[in-house]
């Protein structure tokens, strides 16, 4: 099970997130079947699917706010059922609804999560004046949340799933309800989080226009992996011209399955 | 497990465990001091039942001498501790409300993808539940001074263990039943059919002896009625005395509401997935 590329087991094979074999029913509706696909540390991987396909589902087995029925999730090789808190201290996540507290100031959401994580007020002070400053909020910080707009409330979101630190960092359409300038701003400032500071990330969506050629692109699609590869090389194997063609040529293949799948 | 090149498991001190508990505790009395009108409303709910009901029934309900009280006592005086315990099955369902719409909002996954176990999330959550209703207690005892509830002065600290139980149980009752209910319209049937039936079938607002009097089957409902045991709890505690048989029901009570709450809560049991897509979405 263990080494997944094959061989060697240092530290740079162990990929940021491992999905074995997961599959989820929520009663009679499978969500996710079967589905399967690692990470390698510091990449930006895209995960494309339309609404429906499994990806808060995915999102939620791997935050474990629901318990992993069949397969296993990893996270820098730590399992997140067997050795959660391990897995999530090295997990940051934007989750697609708004969960910061509106009645509270930006620096108290921020503390507030640092608390969680067991960071010290000082130290959760300084880092958060930290992150902010790198989303230009800082001179915002003790207003409330409730009066910024939507595109800086999710980039407190995105300073606030960083400030203990992670390793990965997962993303569930982060760019939902923004407008088409917010979502420019975040989507460039999470891929300087890739190449600056190296951190990993699974940015989930449905908007094929933010893929980029350097992306890893996985295609979810009535829960089913369908591809997995570099976006030039997806686009080269579906012998189409660009990456939406690539995944309207994958997602129509396998309809009829996926309507079999649903019923 | 082989885990070879695995980065070690750090595990979290004792002093990440204690800033965590410091953060939801600061947390939710922000919360509590931002949202004014539950104060207020905290604090009217059992004032109007001291200062209208309480003055009507005066006269129509007599009270004997019954422990741990040595001599007559006011209605007002007897109902005192009802009141106080009914501020906090508010105060224990108010908080599971928020948590239902914490999680309709999302704040509650903010709380559950925390690295400490989820059995310390939950507890740290319920303290600070009980540090705020504590709070609303001691005001209303304040107001209630002026009206005449004059326990004796060593009771207002004599009773704050008793508080802090009862506040736990009340609590944990809340989370329980939280975790049960998917969406806010629910709550508020719950509401009718939790906190009404608990609080008119105690020993809060008349002895239970009297209940007996009228009908034996209620009074039995009302003895099993844990609300009653907090009640009395309470009421013993204030006059500087300790009701053995109601203390040992309300421990009894948190430990089984609380571990009925973190199974509800767990993962792996699965009951926040059973109930489908509650993080909405796809």
């Amino acid at each position: 099970m263990h080494g997944m590329n094959g061989q060697g087991t240092s530290q740079a094979d162990i990929p940021a997130l491992a999905v074995d074999g997961v599959s989820h029913r929520y009663g009679p509706r499978q969500a996710l079947a079967d589905v399967s696909f690692a990470i390698a540390p510091g990449r930006f991987a895209v995960l494309l699917g339309l609404n429906g396909a499994g990806k808060s589902t995915l999102f939620s087995l791997v935050t474990r706010l629901y318990g992993t029925q069949q397969g296993r999730i990893r996270i820098f090789g730590h399992d997140a059922s067997r050795t959660p808190g391990e897995a999530l201290r090295v997990l940051g996540v934007v989750f697609q609804a708004r969960t910061l507290d509106l009645d509270l100031s930006v620096i108290q959401n921020l503390t507030y999560h640092a608390a969680l994580h067991g960071i010290g007020r000082r130290e959760a002070q300084a880092r958060a004046q930290d992150v902010l400053a790198r989303i230009a909020l800082l001179d915002r910080a003790k207003e409330k949340v409730r009066s910024l707009s939507g595109g800086q409330m999710r980039r407190v979101e995105i300073a606030r799933a960083l400030l203990h630190r992670p390793r990965l960092l997962i993303l569930d359409e982060p760019t939902v309800g923004l407008d088409v300038r917010s979502r420019a701003d975040i989507l460039e400032h999470v891929r300087q989080l890739v190449t600056e500071q190296g951190v990993c990330v699974l940015w989930a969506t449905h908007l094929i226009d933010e893929v980029a050629e350097t992306d890893d692109v996985i295609v979810l699609h009535h829960g089913r992996i369908l591809a997995h590869a570099p976006a030039p090389r997806l686009i080269a194997d579906t012998g189409a011209t660009d990456i939406r063609g690539a995944f309207a040529r994958l997602t129509r293949i396998d309809q009829p399955d996926g309507a079999s799948a649903a019923a | 497990m082989s885990t070879l090149a695995l980065p070690a498991a750090r595990g979290f001190s004792p002093a990440q465990y204690a800033v965590c508990l410091g953060g939801i505790v600061w947390r939710e009395g922000l919360r509590f001091l931002h949202q004014r009108e539950r104060f207020v409303s905290a604090l009217v709910r059992p004032l109007v039942w001291l200062f209208i009901f309480a003055v009507g029934f005066r006269q129509v309900l007599g009270v004997s001498i019954i422990p741990p009280y040595d001599t007559y006592v006011l209605y007002e005086v007897y109902i005192a501790p009802g009141l106080m315990a009914m501020i906090q099955l508010f105060n224990g369902m108010q908080s599971s409300l928020s948590m239902v719409y914490d999680r309709e909002m999302g704040n509650m996954r903010i709380l559950l993808v925390s690295p400490l176990p989820r059995w310390y999330l939950l507890s740290s959550k319920l303290v600070a539940g009980t540090a705020v209703s504590l709070l609303q207690v001691y005001a209303f005892l304040v107001i209630a001074w002026f009206w005449e509830i004059e326990p004796p002065p060593l009771g207002y600290l004599t009773v704050l263990p008793a508080l802090i139980l009862t506040g736990l149980m009340l609590g944990a009752l809340g989370m329980l039943i939280s975790s049960a209910v998917r969406q806010l319209e629910n709550f508020a049937g719950v509401m009718n059919f939790v906190i009404f039936p608990m609080f008119f079938a105690s020993s809060a607002l008349y002895p239970l002896w009297r209940v007996r009097e009228g009908s034996p089957l209620l009074y039995y409902v009302c003895e099993l009625n844990p609300f009653t045991h907090a009640v009395e709890l309470i009421r013993f505690a204030l006059y500087l005395q300790i009701n053995w048989m109601s203390l040992a029901v309300v421990c009894g009570c948190t430990l089984v509401f609380m571990i009925g709450a973190i199974m509800a809560y767990d993962p792996s049991r699965g009951f926040l997935a059973r109930r489908g897509e509650a993080g909405g979405g796809g």
